[in-house]
Protein backbone atom coordinates (compact mmCIF):
# COMPACT_ATOMS: atom_id res chain seq x y z
CA UNK A 1 0.00 0.00 0.00
CA UNK A 2 2.81 2.33 0.93
CA UNK A 3 4.57 1.60 -2.30
CA UNK A 4 1.44 2.36 -4.33
CA UNK A 5 1.13 5.68 -2.58
CA UNK A 6 4.76 6.45 -3.31
CA UNK A 7 4.26 5.59 -6.97
CA UNK A 8 1.25 7.89 -7.10
CA UNK A 9 3.01 10.84 -5.48
CA UNK A 10 6.13 10.15 -7.51
CA UNK A 11 4.29 10.23 -10.83
CA UNK A 12 2.09 13.21 -9.96
CA UNK A 13 4.64 15.53 -8.42
CA UNK A 14 8.22 14.34 -8.37
CA UNK A 15 8.54 12.93 -11.86
CA UNK A 16 5.75 14.99 -13.35
CA UNK A 17 5.48 13.91 -16.96
CA UNK A 18 5.36 17.38 -18.41
CA UNK A 19 7.49 19.41 -16.05
CA UNK A 20 10.15 16.90 -15.01
CA UNK A 21 10.29 14.32 -17.80
CA UNK A 22 9.38 16.77 -20.56
CA UNK A 23 6.96 14.40 -22.26
CA UNK A 24 3.71 15.54 -23.85
CA UNK A 25 4.81 19.11 -24.39
CA UNK A 26 2.68 19.53 -27.53
CA UNK A 27 -0.76 19.46 -25.88
CA UNK A 28 0.75 21.17 -22.85
CA UNK A 29 1.37 24.26 -24.96
CA UNK A 30 -1.48 23.71 -27.38
CA UNK A 31 -4.50 23.17 -25.14
CA UNK A 32 -3.52 25.34 -22.20
CA UNK A 33 -5.19 28.53 -23.37
CA UNK A 34 -8.46 28.03 -21.57
CA UNK A 35 -9.07 26.45 -18.21
CA UNK A 36 -12.15 24.57 -19.34
CA UNK A 37 -10.54 22.90 -22.33
CA UNK A 38 -7.48 22.14 -20.23
CA UNK A 39 -9.66 20.27 -17.72
CA UNK A 40 -11.34 18.31 -20.53
CA UNK A 41 -8.03 17.45 -22.13
CA UNK A 42 -6.64 16.43 -18.76
CA UNK A 43 -9.54 14.08 -18.10
CA UNK A 44 -9.20 12.54 -21.57
CA UNK A 45 -5.48 12.00 -20.97
CA UNK A 46 -6.07 10.49 -17.50
CA UNK A 47 -8.56 8.06 -19.02
CA UNK A 48 -6.35 7.08 -21.94
CA UNK A 49 -3.23 6.83 -19.79
CA UNK A 50 -4.86 4.75 -17.06
CA UNK A 51 -6.56 2.38 -19.43
CA UNK A 52 -3.65 2.07 -21.84
CA UNK A 53 -1.13 1.34 -19.10
CA UNK A 54 -3.35 -1.48 -17.82
CA UNK A 55 -4.09 -2.93 -21.26
CA UNK A 56 -0.47 -2.73 -22.38
CA UNK A 57 0.64 -4.30 -19.12
CA UNK A 58 -1.73 -7.23 -19.59
CA UNK A 59 -0.73 -7.71 -23.21
CA UNK A 60 2.93 -7.49 -22.30
CA UNK A 61 2.72 -10.02 -19.49
CA UNK A 62 0.40 -12.52 -21.12
CA UNK A 63 1.43 -12.48 -24.76
CA UNK A 64 4.61 -10.60 -25.55
CA UNK A 65 6.77 -11.94 -22.74
CA UNK A 66 5.87 -15.68 -22.93
CA UNK A 67 6.09 -15.80 -26.73
CA UNK A 68 9.33 -13.84 -26.93
CA UNK A 69 7.81 -11.07 -29.03
CA UNK A 70 9.35 -8.17 -27.14
CA UNK A 71 10.38 -6.42 -30.33
CA UNK A 72 6.69 -5.84 -31.07
CA UNK A 73 6.09 -3.82 -27.95
CA UNK A 74 6.25 -0.33 -29.46
CA UNK A 75 3.93 -1.25 -32.35
CA UNK A 76 1.45 -2.99 -30.08
CA UNK A 77 1.44 -0.18 -27.55
CA UNK A 78 0.77 2.40 -30.23
CA UNK A 79 -2.05 0.23 -31.57
CA UNK A 80 -3.61 0.07 -28.12
CA UNK A 81 -3.22 3.81 -27.53
CA UNK A 82 -4.60 4.71 -30.95
CA UNK A 83 -7.67 2.53 -30.42
CA UNK A 84 -8.31 4.02 -26.99
CA UNK A 85 -7.99 7.54 -28.33
CA UNK A 86 -10.46 6.73 -31.08
CA UNK A 87 -12.81 5.40 -28.45
CA UNK A 88 -12.50 8.55 -26.36
CA UNK A 89 -13.11 10.65 -29.44
CA UNK A 90 -16.27 8.73 -30.37
CA UNK A 91 -17.65 9.00 -26.86
CA UNK A 92 -16.79 12.69 -26.52
CA UNK A 93 -18.33 13.53 -29.88
CA UNK A 94 -21.58 12.05 -28.70
CA UNK A 95 -21.65 13.15 -25.10
CA UNK A 96 -19.93 16.52 -25.23
CA UNK A 97 -19.70 18.00 -28.73
CA UNK A 98 -18.59 21.34 -27.30
CA UNK A 99 -15.58 19.87 -25.57
CA UNK A 100 -14.84 17.78 -28.66
CA UNK A 101 -14.73 20.92 -30.76
CA UNK A 102 -12.66 22.81 -28.20
CA UNK A 103 -10.02 20.08 -28.04
CA UNK A 104 -9.93 19.99 -31.82
CA UNK A 105 -6.86 18.43 -33.36
CA UNK A 106 -5.23 17.80 -29.97
CA UNK A 107 -7.64 15.00 -29.17
CA UNK A 108 -6.56 12.67 -32.02
CA UNK A 109 -3.03 13.88 -31.33
CA UNK A 110 -3.12 12.15 -27.94
CA UNK A 111 -2.34 9.11 -30.09
CA UNK A 112 1.10 10.48 -30.78
CA UNK A 113 1.47 11.99 -27.33
CA UNK A 114 4.79 10.64 -26.18
CA UNK A 115 3.70 10.86 -22.54
CA UNK A 116 1.25 8.01 -23.02
CA UNK A 117 3.68 5.74 -24.81
CA UNK A 118 6.16 6.83 -22.14
CA UNK A 119 3.89 5.56 -19.36
CA UNK A 120 3.51 2.19 -21.06
CA UNK A 121 7.26 1.82 -21.58
CA UNK A 122 8.23 2.99 -18.11
CA UNK A 123 5.79 0.44 -16.66
CA UNK A 124 7.82 -2.26 -18.37
CA UNK A 125 11.20 -0.83 -17.48
CA UNK A 126 10.22 -0.57 -13.81
CA UNK A 127 8.59 -4.01 -13.87
CA UNK A 128 5.31 -2.76 -12.44
CA UNK A 129 2.53 -5.29 -11.97
CA UNK A 130 -1.12 -4.76 -12.88
CA UNK A 131 -2.12 -2.60 -9.90
CA UNK A 132 1.09 -0.62 -9.92
CA UNK A 133 0.71 0.05 -13.65
CA UNK A 134 -2.80 1.31 -13.11
CA UNK A 135 -1.71 3.61 -10.28
CA UNK A 136 1.29 4.83 -12.24
CA UNK A 137 -0.83 5.47 -15.35
CA UNK A 138 -3.47 7.41 -13.48
CA UNK A 139 -0.84 9.25 -11.47
CA UNK A 140 0.95 10.28 -14.65
CA UNK A 141 -2.36 11.46 -16.10
CA UNK A 142 -3.16 13.44 -12.98
CA UNK A 143 0.31 14.97 -13.07
CA UNK A 144 -0.21 15.95 -16.69
CA UNK A 145 -3.59 17.44 -15.84
CA UNK A 146 -2.20 19.42 -12.92
CA UNK A 147 0.55 20.86 -15.09
CA UNK A 148 -1.99 21.68 -17.81
CA UNK A 149 -4.42 23.35 -15.42
CA UNK A 150 -1.73 25.41 -13.69
CA UNK A 151 -0.50 26.51 -17.09
CA UNK A 152 -4.00 27.34 -18.33
CA UNK A 153 -4.72 29.36 -15.21
CA UNK A 154 -1.53 31.35 -15.63
CA UNK A 155 -2.15 31.90 -19.32
CA UNK A 156 -5.65 33.16 -18.69
CA UNK A 157 -4.16 35.76 -16.37
CA UNK A 158 -1.39 36.54 -18.84
CA UNK A 159 -4.00 37.49 -21.44
CA UNK A 160 -4.79 40.53 -19.33
CA UNK A 161 -1.25 41.31 -18.27
CA UNK A 162 0.90 44.02 -19.77
CA UNK A 163 3.62 41.99 -21.45
CA UNK A 164 6.46 43.61 -23.44
CA UNK A 165 5.78 43.33 -27.17
CA UNK A 166 8.52 40.89 -28.19
CA UNK A 167 7.55 38.47 -25.41
CA UNK A 168 3.85 38.30 -26.24
CA UNK A 169 2.21 35.01 -27.11
CA UNK A 170 4.25 31.84 -27.26
CA UNK A 171 7.47 33.42 -25.93
CA UNK A 172 6.05 34.26 -22.51
CA UNK A 173 4.34 30.86 -22.49
CA UNK A 174 7.68 29.12 -22.87
CA UNK A 175 9.22 31.24 -20.13
CA UNK A 176 6.32 30.37 -17.83
CA UNK A 177 6.75 26.68 -18.69
CA UNK A 178 10.42 26.90 -17.75
CA UNK A 179 9.66 28.59 -14.42
CA UNK A 180 6.97 26.01 -13.65
CA UNK A 181 9.41 23.25 -14.41
CA UNK A 182 11.96 24.77 -12.04
CA UNK A 183 9.30 25.10 -9.36
CA UNK A 184 8.49 21.40 -9.71
CA UNK A 185 12.16 20.60 -9.17
CA UNK A 186 11.42 21.45 -5.56
CA UNK A 187 9.59 18.14 -5.25
CA UNK A 188 12.60 16.13 -6.33
CA UNK A 189 13.63 15.08 -2.83
CA UNK A 190 10.13 14.09 -1.76
CA UNK A 191 10.07 10.47 -2.84
CA UNK A 192 12.93 8.15 -3.65
CA UNK A 193 11.98 5.28 -5.93
CA UNK B 1 9.84 -18.49 -38.85
CA UNK B 2 7.72 -19.25 -35.85
CA UNK B 3 8.28 -15.76 -34.53
CA UNK B 4 7.17 -14.18 -37.80
CA UNK B 5 3.94 -16.18 -37.95
CA UNK B 6 3.26 -15.60 -34.28
CA UNK B 7 3.75 -11.88 -34.57
CA UNK B 8 1.55 -11.68 -37.66
CA UNK B 9 -1.24 -13.63 -36.00
CA UNK B 10 -0.90 -11.69 -32.81
CA UNK B 11 -0.80 -8.22 -34.33
CA UNK B 12 -3.53 -9.05 -36.82
CA UNK B 13 -5.72 -10.49 -34.09
CA UNK B 14 -5.19 -7.51 -31.85
CA UNK B 15 -6.03 -5.14 -34.69
CA UNK B 16 -9.17 -7.13 -35.45
CA UNK B 17 -10.33 -7.07 -31.83
CA UNK B 18 -9.77 -3.35 -31.47
CA UNK B 19 -11.39 -2.76 -34.85
CA UNK B 20 -14.49 -4.66 -33.78
CA UNK B 21 -14.71 -2.79 -30.48
CA UNK B 22 -14.37 0.52 -32.28
CA UNK B 23 -16.94 -0.46 -34.88
CA UNK B 24 -19.39 -1.34 -32.13
CA UNK B 25 -18.84 1.94 -30.34
CA UNK B 26 -19.04 4.02 -33.49
CA UNK B 27 -22.47 2.48 -34.10
CA UNK B 28 -23.57 3.04 -30.57
CA UNK B 29 -22.25 6.58 -30.33
CA UNK B 30 -23.07 7.60 -33.88
CA UNK B 31 -23.64 11.31 -34.22
CA UNK B 32 -26.24 12.36 -36.72
CA UNK B 33 -24.67 14.93 -38.98
CA UNK B 34 -26.73 17.27 -41.03
CA UNK B 35 -26.27 16.32 -44.69
CA UNK B 36 -26.61 19.93 -45.68
CA UNK B 37 -23.30 20.68 -43.95
CA UNK B 38 -21.49 18.51 -46.47
CA UNK B 39 -23.33 20.14 -49.35
CA UNK B 40 -22.55 23.64 -48.15
CA UNK B 41 -18.93 22.64 -47.65
CA UNK B 42 -18.77 21.56 -51.28
CA UNK B 43 -19.76 24.97 -52.65
CA UNK B 44 -17.40 26.93 -50.40
CA UNK B 45 -14.02 27.99 -51.80
CA UNK B 46 -12.26 25.57 -49.46
CA UNK B 47 -9.23 27.72 -48.82
CA UNK B 48 -9.89 27.91 -45.05
CA UNK B 49 -8.94 31.57 -45.08
CA UNK B 50 -10.94 32.28 -41.93
CA UNK B 51 -12.07 35.75 -42.97
CA UNK B 52 -15.67 34.83 -42.12
CA UNK B 53 -14.59 34.62 -38.49
CA UNK B 54 -15.00 30.85 -38.26
CA UNK B 55 -12.16 28.38 -37.82
CA UNK B 56 -12.35 27.28 -41.43
CA UNK B 57 -14.70 26.32 -44.23
CA UNK B 58 -16.13 23.29 -42.41
CA UNK B 59 -16.80 25.34 -39.27
CA UNK B 60 -18.49 27.98 -41.41
CA UNK B 61 -20.63 25.33 -43.12
CA UNK B 62 -21.82 24.02 -39.77
CA UNK B 63 -22.56 27.50 -38.46
CA UNK B 64 -24.50 28.40 -41.61
CA UNK B 65 -26.66 25.32 -41.40
CA UNK B 66 -27.37 26.05 -37.74
CA UNK B 67 -28.32 29.57 -38.75
CA UNK B 68 -25.65 31.19 -36.60
CA UNK B 69 -24.15 33.13 -39.48
CA UNK B 70 -25.85 34.54 -42.58
CA UNK B 71 -25.43 32.67 -45.88
CA UNK B 72 -23.52 35.59 -47.37
CA UNK B 73 -20.94 35.38 -44.58
CA UNK B 74 -18.34 33.87 -46.90
CA UNK B 75 -16.46 36.91 -48.11
CA UNK B 76 -14.10 35.03 -50.38
CA UNK B 77 -16.98 33.23 -52.09
CA UNK B 78 -19.03 36.36 -52.67
CA UNK B 79 -22.51 36.45 -54.08
CA UNK B 80 -22.34 33.28 -56.16
CA UNK B 81 -21.54 31.15 -53.12
CA UNK B 82 -24.20 32.93 -51.05
CA UNK B 83 -26.80 32.09 -53.69
CA UNK B 84 -25.75 28.45 -53.77
CA UNK B 85 -25.91 28.21 -49.98
CA UNK B 86 -29.34 29.81 -50.05
CA UNK B 87 -30.60 27.22 -52.49
CA UNK B 88 -29.16 24.37 -50.40
CA UNK B 89 -30.76 25.67 -47.24
CA UNK B 90 -34.00 26.46 -49.05
CA UNK B 91 -33.83 30.07 -48.02
CA UNK B 92 -35.16 32.83 -50.16
CA UNK B 93 -32.27 34.54 -51.82
CA UNK B 94 -32.21 37.90 -50.22
CA UNK B 95 -31.21 40.17 -53.03
CA UNK B 96 -28.85 42.23 -50.95
CA UNK B 97 -26.20 42.38 -53.62
CA UNK B 98 -23.13 43.17 -51.61
CA UNK B 99 -20.49 44.66 -53.78
CA UNK B 100 -17.31 42.64 -53.78
CA UNK B 101 -14.01 44.18 -52.91
CA UNK B 102 -10.53 43.78 -54.27
CA UNK B 103 -7.10 44.41 -52.87
CA UNK B 104 -4.85 47.09 -54.34
CA UNK B 105 -1.28 48.06 -53.56
CA UNK B 106 -0.55 51.64 -52.54
CA UNK B 107 3.07 51.80 -53.64
CA UNK B 108 4.77 52.40 -56.92
CA UNK B 109 8.36 52.42 -55.78
CA UNK B 110 9.74 48.90 -55.54
CA UNK B 111 13.22 48.47 -56.93
CA UNK B 112 13.20 52.05 -58.19
CA UNK B 113 13.62 53.25 -54.62
CA UNK B 114 17.17 52.83 -53.35
CA UNK B 115 18.09 50.94 -50.22
CA UNK B 116 19.45 52.78 -47.20
CA UNK B 117 21.37 49.73 -46.01
CA UNK B 118 21.78 46.09 -46.84
CA UNK B 119 19.18 44.04 -45.06
CA UNK B 120 20.27 40.48 -44.43
CA UNK B 121 17.68 39.31 -41.94
CA UNK B 122 14.89 36.85 -42.55
CA UNK B 123 12.86 37.41 -45.66
CA UNK B 124 9.72 38.78 -44.09
CA UNK B 125 8.28 42.26 -44.27
CA UNK B 126 7.35 42.42 -40.61
CA UNK B 127 10.88 41.45 -39.55
CA UNK B 128 12.46 43.93 -41.94
CA UNK B 129 10.12 46.66 -40.77
CA UNK B 130 11.35 46.27 -37.20
CA UNK B 131 14.80 47.52 -38.20
CA UNK B 132 14.49 51.28 -38.68
CA UNK B 133 11.31 50.79 -40.67
CA UNK B 134 12.89 48.67 -43.36
CA UNK B 135 15.79 49.04 -45.74
CA UNK B 136 14.11 51.32 -48.28
CA UNK B 137 14.84 55.04 -48.44
CA UNK B 138 11.09 55.61 -48.39
CA UNK B 139 9.82 54.51 -45.00
CA UNK B 140 6.26 54.35 -46.30
CA UNK B 141 7.00 52.13 -49.28
CA UNK B 142 6.80 48.47 -50.09
CA UNK B 143 9.75 46.45 -48.74
CA UNK B 144 9.35 43.92 -51.51
CA UNK B 145 9.58 40.78 -49.41
CA UNK B 146 6.95 38.23 -50.12
CA UNK B 147 4.80 38.37 -46.99
CA UNK B 148 1.62 39.28 -48.86
CA UNK B 149 2.33 36.72 -51.59
CA UNK B 150 2.62 34.01 -48.97
CA UNK B 151 -0.44 35.21 -47.08
CA UNK B 152 -2.78 35.03 -50.09
CA UNK B 153 -4.82 31.82 -49.80
CA UNK B 154 -5.87 32.04 -53.44
CA UNK B 155 -2.52 32.64 -55.12
CA UNK B 156 -3.68 35.98 -56.50
CA UNK B 157 -0.49 37.83 -55.60
CA UNK B 158 2.84 37.30 -57.29
CA UNK B 159 6.09 39.21 -57.20
CA UNK B 160 6.73 41.47 -60.19
CA UNK B 161 10.12 42.20 -61.71
CA UNK B 162 10.13 45.70 -60.29
CA UNK B 163 10.17 44.40 -56.72
CA UNK B 164 6.49 45.06 -56.14
CA UNK B 165 3.77 42.50 -55.63
CA UNK B 166 1.24 42.28 -58.44
CA UNK B 167 -2.32 41.58 -57.35
CA UNK B 168 -4.39 39.76 -59.93
CA UNK B 169 -7.78 41.36 -59.42
CA UNK B 170 -9.52 38.58 -61.36
CA UNK B 171 -8.43 36.01 -58.79
CA UNK B 172 -8.57 38.30 -55.74
CA UNK B 173 -11.63 37.61 -53.63
CA UNK B 174 -11.20 40.57 -51.32
CA UNK B 175 -10.63 38.42 -48.26
CA UNK B 176 -8.15 40.88 -46.80
CA UNK B 177 -5.50 38.44 -45.60
CA UNK B 178 -2.78 40.46 -47.30
CA UNK B 179 -4.06 43.65 -45.67
CA UNK B 180 -3.32 42.18 -42.27
CA UNK B 181 0.23 41.05 -43.00
CA UNK B 182 1.56 44.23 -44.62
CA UNK B 183 3.43 46.12 -41.87
CA UNK B 184 3.26 49.31 -43.90
CA UNK B 185 -0.48 49.11 -44.45
CA UNK B 186 0.08 49.37 -48.18
CA UNK B 187 -2.71 47.08 -49.26
CA UNK B 188 -6.29 48.24 -48.97
CA UNK B 189 -9.59 46.83 -50.13
CA UNK B 190 -11.55 48.96 -52.55
CA UNK B 191 -14.91 48.38 -54.28
CA UNK B 192 -14.61 46.11 -57.28
CA UNK B 193 -16.13 48.66 -59.67
CA UNK B 194 -13.49 51.29 -58.92
CA UNK B 195 -10.24 51.34 -60.88
CA UNK B 196 -8.61 54.52 -59.66
CA UNK B 197 -5.80 54.07 -57.15
CA UNK B 198 -3.25 56.49 -55.73
CA UNK B 199 -0.25 54.23 -55.71
CA UNK B 200 1.67 56.02 -53.00
CA UNK B 201 1.41 56.27 -49.25
CA UNK B 202 4.27 58.65 -48.54
CA UNK B 203 3.39 61.49 -46.21
CA UNK B 204 6.77 63.11 -46.69
CA UNK B 205 6.85 66.63 -48.06
CA UNK B 206 6.67 66.73 -51.84
CA UNK B 207 10.31 67.69 -52.28
CA UNK B 208 11.51 64.85 -50.06
CA UNK B 209 9.35 62.32 -51.85
CA UNK B 210 10.53 63.53 -55.25
CA UNK B 211 14.14 63.04 -54.22
CA UNK B 212 13.83 59.41 -53.16
CA UNK B 213 11.09 58.11 -55.44
CA UNK B 214 10.45 58.84 -59.08
CA UNK B 215 6.85 57.71 -58.76
CA UNK B 216 5.88 59.22 -55.42
CA UNK B 217 3.04 61.64 -54.73
CA UNK B 218 4.46 65.16 -54.47
CA UNK B 219 1.18 66.71 -53.34
CA UNK B 220 0.86 69.07 -56.32
CA UNK B 221 -2.93 69.04 -55.88
CA UNK B 222 -3.57 68.85 -59.65
CA UNK B 223 -5.85 65.87 -59.06
CA UNK B 224 -7.74 67.72 -56.36
CA UNK B 225 -8.45 70.57 -58.78
CA UNK B 226 -9.53 68.38 -61.66
CA UNK B 227 -11.88 66.13 -59.69
CA UNK B 228 -15.44 67.30 -60.29
CA UNK B 229 -17.02 65.47 -57.39
CA UNK B 230 -14.41 66.30 -54.77
CA UNK B 231 -13.53 62.66 -54.22
CA UNK B 232 -9.78 63.21 -54.14
CA UNK B 233 -8.12 65.41 -51.55
CA UNK B 234 -4.53 66.04 -50.57
CA UNK B 235 -4.00 65.62 -46.85
CA UNK B 236 -0.55 65.50 -45.22
CA UNK B 237 1.21 65.71 -48.61
CA UNK B 238 -0.64 62.73 -50.02
CA UNK B 239 -3.58 62.48 -52.39
CA UNK B 240 -6.36 60.30 -51.03
CA UNK B 241 -9.45 59.00 -52.79
CA UNK B 242 -12.83 58.79 -51.10
CA UNK B 243 -14.31 55.77 -52.86
CA UNK B 244 -17.80 56.62 -51.69
CA UNK B 245 -17.65 59.73 -53.87
CA UNK B 246 -15.37 58.56 -56.70
CA UNK B 247 -17.19 58.13 -60.01
CA UNK B 248 -14.31 56.25 -61.57
CA UNK B 249 -13.92 58.83 -64.36
CA UNK B 250 -10.13 58.63 -64.42
CA UNK B 251 -9.50 62.37 -64.89
CA UNK B 252 -7.14 62.52 -61.93
CA UNK B 253 -4.94 59.83 -63.43
CA UNK B 254 -4.58 61.88 -66.63
CA UNK B 255 -3.30 65.01 -64.91
CA UNK B 256 -0.95 63.36 -62.43
CA UNK B 257 2.58 64.46 -63.41
CA UNK B 258 4.23 61.57 -61.61
CA UNK B 259 1.99 58.81 -62.82
CA UNK B 260 1.13 57.93 -59.25
CA UNK B 261 -2.57 57.66 -59.88
CA UNK B 262 -3.37 54.51 -61.72
CA UNK B 263 -6.54 54.14 -63.72
CA UNK B 264 -7.62 50.74 -65.01
CA UNK B 265 -5.39 47.75 -65.29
Amino acid sequence: MKELFLILVGSVLVNNFVLARFLGICPFLGVSKKLKTACGMGLAVIFVMGLSSVVTDVIYDTILLPHDLLFLKTVVFILVIASLVQLVELVLQKLSPGLHQALGIYLPLITTNCAILGVALINIIKNYNFIKSLVFGIGAGVGFTIALIIMAGIRERLELADIPGPLKGIAITLIVAGLLSMAFMGFSGLVKL
Amino acid sequence: MKTIILSIIFLGGLGLIFGLILAYFSRKFAVKRDERVEEVLKVLPGSNCGVCGQAGCSAFAEAVVKGEVPPDGCIAGGNSVALKINSILGLKAESQQKEGRKAVLLCNGGSKVKDRFTYSGINDCKAANLILGGQKECIYGCLGMVSCVEACPFGAIRMGEDGLPIIDTRICTGCGKCVDVCPKGLIILIPRSKDTVVRCKSEDKGAVTAKICKNGCIACKKCETVCKVGAITVVNSLARIDYAKCTNCGECAKVCPKGVIEYGH
